[in-house]
C-alpha cells in the first residue's frame, strides 16, 4: 500500500514507513534518546531527498520525546527544573547554529561535514560509553560497588560558581556546565538535524554525574522544545517539513516508545548505557564506511529542488 | 468501425484546451510525404491522490493516408515518448581525498526533461539513424546533454553524461519499452506509457512522431498536466505560502499525537 508525500513529492510504501518509525520509537522510549540519529539516515536510505529527511525527522522527534518525557514525568523521573536550565542554553545554541548551518552551506560540502560530524561524535560517544559500561558491568559481575556517585570524589564541575539545588536528582550544582552543555548541544541540533540526546545522556551521567534514572526524563523534556525549535525554523527556511511523511513516523513512534520505555524499566543502568554504547557505535560506524569504502556509484544528480 | 475510432481520437484531440500553451509547435511535418500522424489521449490531466503509485497511459492513434501495401510490409514506425517539464541538473563526482569519499567535480546540465518515457515499435536504432533521432531529442541516449558553464578539463564529459542517464534509469524517471506500440488494426496503434510512482508535477507533453522507411514524416504533440489534487495540493500550498504557520501546526501535532500516545497507553 503505498501514499504520497505531498512534499517530498513521492510516493512511499506506507507500512516500511510505519515499521521504521516504531523501530525507531522503541530505541527512543528504552534509552532516552529522540531517534533523530537513527530516524534521518533511515528516510535518506529509503530514498527521502535529504534536505525533507532531516526537517522531518526533527517534526517526528517532538512527538516522540513528547510521549516519553510525559511517561517518565508521571513515574517521577524528570526534573523539569534542570530541563529548563538546559533549555535556556540549547535555544541560544540552537539559534547559533543555524547561522552555522547557513555558513557551511555557503561553503559547500555540507554533506560531508555533517557525515563527519556525525562518525566523529557517534563513534567517540559510542566507544567511551561502551568502555564505561563494560567495566561496571565486570564490576557488577564481581558484586562490588557499581555506583557512578562515588561520595566524596568531585571533580572541577563541582567547584564552579553559581550553584542551584535541583531535588529531583539530588544534585547541588553549578548552573554554568549545564547551560554550557545545553548550548553545545543546541548547536548540533540544527546542524546535524538531531536531537541530541546520545549526546546530552552521556554528558549528563559522566560529566555532570545526575543519576541515570533522572537524565532520560530530563533529556526528552528538552528535546521536545529544541526539536520544536528546529522544525518551526525548517519549514520557513527550506519548506522541507513533510507533515504526512512526520506523521506517519509519529504514529508509530509513540506506539513503539512506549513498548521502549516499559523495556527500559526493567533493565538496570549499566545494561541500558551498553545497550545505548552499542547502537550509537554501530550507526557511527556504518556512516563512517559510507565515507570509506568505495561508493557504488560515485556520480550523483540533483535536479530541481530536493534533487531527482 | 476504423472511422469510429478515428472519430473518438480526433474529438479528443480538439478538445484539449492546453494545447495553445505549449512552447512546441504541435505539430512538424516533413512536406514530401502525405502520410499525418493523429493522437488522443484519454484524459490531459494526470491527478496525484494519496494513493498515487504511478501510473499506464495508453496513447491510441492513427496514421491517415498510411498505403495499404507499405502498413502490410510494416515499413511505418511510431514513436510515442511522454517527457516531463524541463529542470537543469547537476552531476557530481565523488574521488577519494585523504582516504574519504566526497564530492569533488561537478557539471550542470542545460534543462531536460525530468522524466521521459518512452515506447516504440521497434527498437529505435530500427527506426532511424541516429543523426535523425539525436536532432528530435528521441531516445533516452539521444536527448541532448549540454553542459552550461565551466566544464573543467571537459575529458570527463561523456562519463558525466552517462552517469546522468543511468541514474535517471535507474530511479525510473527514464525507462523505455522498444515494443510498446502495437497496431490493432491496419493505419491504428495503442501505445503504452508508464508514469512512475516519483513523477514531476507540472506540464509534461505525449509526444508521438511518424517514420516510413527509417524517414521522418511527422511529430504531433499533445499537452498532459500531472497535477496534486485535494489534500495534498492543500498541504503544498500551505507549506508554501504560511511557511510560519505551517511549522507550527507540525510542532501541535507532533504535540498531540505523542501525549495522546501517552493517554492511550497509560495502563501502569
Amino acid at each position: 500500500m503505498t501514499i504520497y508525500l505531498p512534499i517530498a513529492e513521492l510516493s512511499v510504501n506506507i507500512f516500511v514507513i510505519l515499521g521504521m518509525g516504531a523501530a525507531v520509537g522503541f530505541l527512543s522510549g528504552m534509552f532516552g534518546v529522540g531517534g533523530g540519529f537513527l530516524i534521518t539516515p533511515l528516510l535518506i536510505f529509503y530514498n527521502i531527498p535529504p534536505a525533507v529527511a532531516v526537517a522531518t525527522g526533527a517534526n517526528q522527534v517532538v512527538a516522540s520525546s513528547v510521549s516519553g518525557a510525559l511517561a517518565h514525568f508521571r513515574r517521577g523521573t524528570l526534573d523539569i527544573k534542570l530541563g529548563l536550565v538546559l533549555l535556556v542554553g540549547g535555544l541560544a545554541g540552537a539559534t547559533v547554529g543555524i547561522q552555522i548551518f547557513s555558513m557551511l552551506r555557503r561553503l559547500g560540502q555540507l554533506d560531508l561535514i555533517i557525515s563527519l560530524l556525525y562518525v566523529v561524535f557517534l563513534g567517540s560517544v559510542g566507544g567511551l560509553m561502551l568502555w564505561e559500561s563494560v567495566n561496571s558491568l565486570r564490576r557488577a559481575a564481581q558484586n562490588k560497588s557499581v555506583s557512578l556517585r562515588k561520595p566524596g570524589q568531585h571533580n572541577w564541575v563541582h567547584r564552579l560558581p553559581f550553584k542551584m539545588r535541583f531535588k529531583r536528582s539530588k544534585l547541588y550544582l553549578s548552573v554554568i556546565p549545564v547551560i554550557f552543555l545545553g548550548f553545545a548541544i543546541g548547536i548540533l541540533t540544527s546542524v546535524m538535524g538531531v536531537g541530541g540526546g546520545f549526546i546530552m545522556v552521556p554528558a549528563m551521567i559522566y560529566l555532570l554525574r545526575i543519576p541515570t534514572s533522572v537524565v532520560i526524563g530530563t533529556s526528552l523534556f528538552q528535546i521536545i522544545f529544541v526539536t520544536a525549535f528546529t522544525t518551526v525554523v525548517q519549514a520557513t527556511t527550506n519548506f522541507s517539513v513533510d507533515i504526512v511523511l512526520a506523521w506517519l513516523l509519529m504514529i508509530a513512534g509513540v506506539i513503539g516508545a512506549q513498548y521502549g520505555v516499559r523495556v527500559g524499566q526493567k533493565m538496570r543502568g549499566e545494561q541500558l548505557r551498553a545497550g545505548l554504547a552499542l547502537l550509537v557505535l554501530g550507526v557511527g560506524i556504518r556512516l563512517g564506511l559510507d565515507l570509506v569504502l568505495p561508493p557504488d556509484e560515485i556520480y550523483s544528480v540533483v535536479s530541481g529542488s530536493f534533487g531527482f | 468501425m476504423r472511422a469510429a475510432v478515428l472519430m473518438c481520437v480526433l474529438s479528443l484531440c480538439a478538445s484539449l484546451p492546453a494545447m495553445a500553451q505549449l512552447a512546441d509547435p504541435p505539430v512538424t511535418v516533413n512536406e514530401k510525404f502525405s502520410e499525418r500522424i493523429d493522437i488522443g489521449i484519454s484524459t490531459n490531466e494526470i491527478a496525484i491522490t494519496s494513493d498515487f503509485s504511478g501510473a499506464d497511459i495508453t496513447v491510441f492513434g492513427a496514421i491517415e493516408g498510411a498505403d495499404e501495401l507499405l502498413l502490410a510490409t510494416f515499413a511505418y514506425d511510431v514513436v510515442v515518448a511522454l517527457e516531463g517539464p524541463r529542470a537543469t541538473s547537476t552531476v557530481r563526482r565523488k574521488e577519494r581525498v585523504a582516504g574519504i569519499w566526497i564530492n569533488r567535480h561537478s557539471i550542470r546540465f542545460e534543462p531536460i526533461p525530468a522524466s521521459y518515457s518512452m515506447s516504440s515499435t521497434r527498437p529505435l536504432p530500427n527506426i532511424a539513424n541516429l543523426m535523425e533521432l539525436a536532432s528530435r531529442d528521441i531516445g533516452i541516449d539521444n536527448i541532448r546533454l549540454v553542459p552550461t558553464g565551466g566544464v573543467g578539463d571537459g575529458s570527463r564529459l561523456t562519463e558525466f553524461r552517462e552517469a546522468l542517464r543511468r541514474i535517471k534509469q535507474a530511479s525510473g524517471l527514464y525507462q523505455r519499452d522498444p515494443t510498446g506500440v502495437q497496431f490493432i488494426s491496419k493505419a491504428l496503434f495503442r501505445a503504452a506509457v508508464r508514469l512512475p510512482a516519483n513523477i514531476p508535477v507540472g506540464q509534461h507533453k505525449v509526444r508521438a512522431v511518424l517514420y516510413k522507411n527509417n524517414q521522418f514524416v511527422m511529430e504531433k504533440v499533445i499537452p498532459l498536466r500531472v497535477v496534486k489534487t485535494g489534500l495534498e495540493q492543500f498541504i503544498y500550498n500551505f507549506a508554501h505560502t504560511h511557511s510560519f504557520a505551517y511549522g507550527i501546526v507540525a510542532v501541535l501535532l507532533a504535540t498531540l499525537t505523542g501525549w495522546l500516545g501517552s493517554i492511550i497507553f497509560r495502563k501502569d
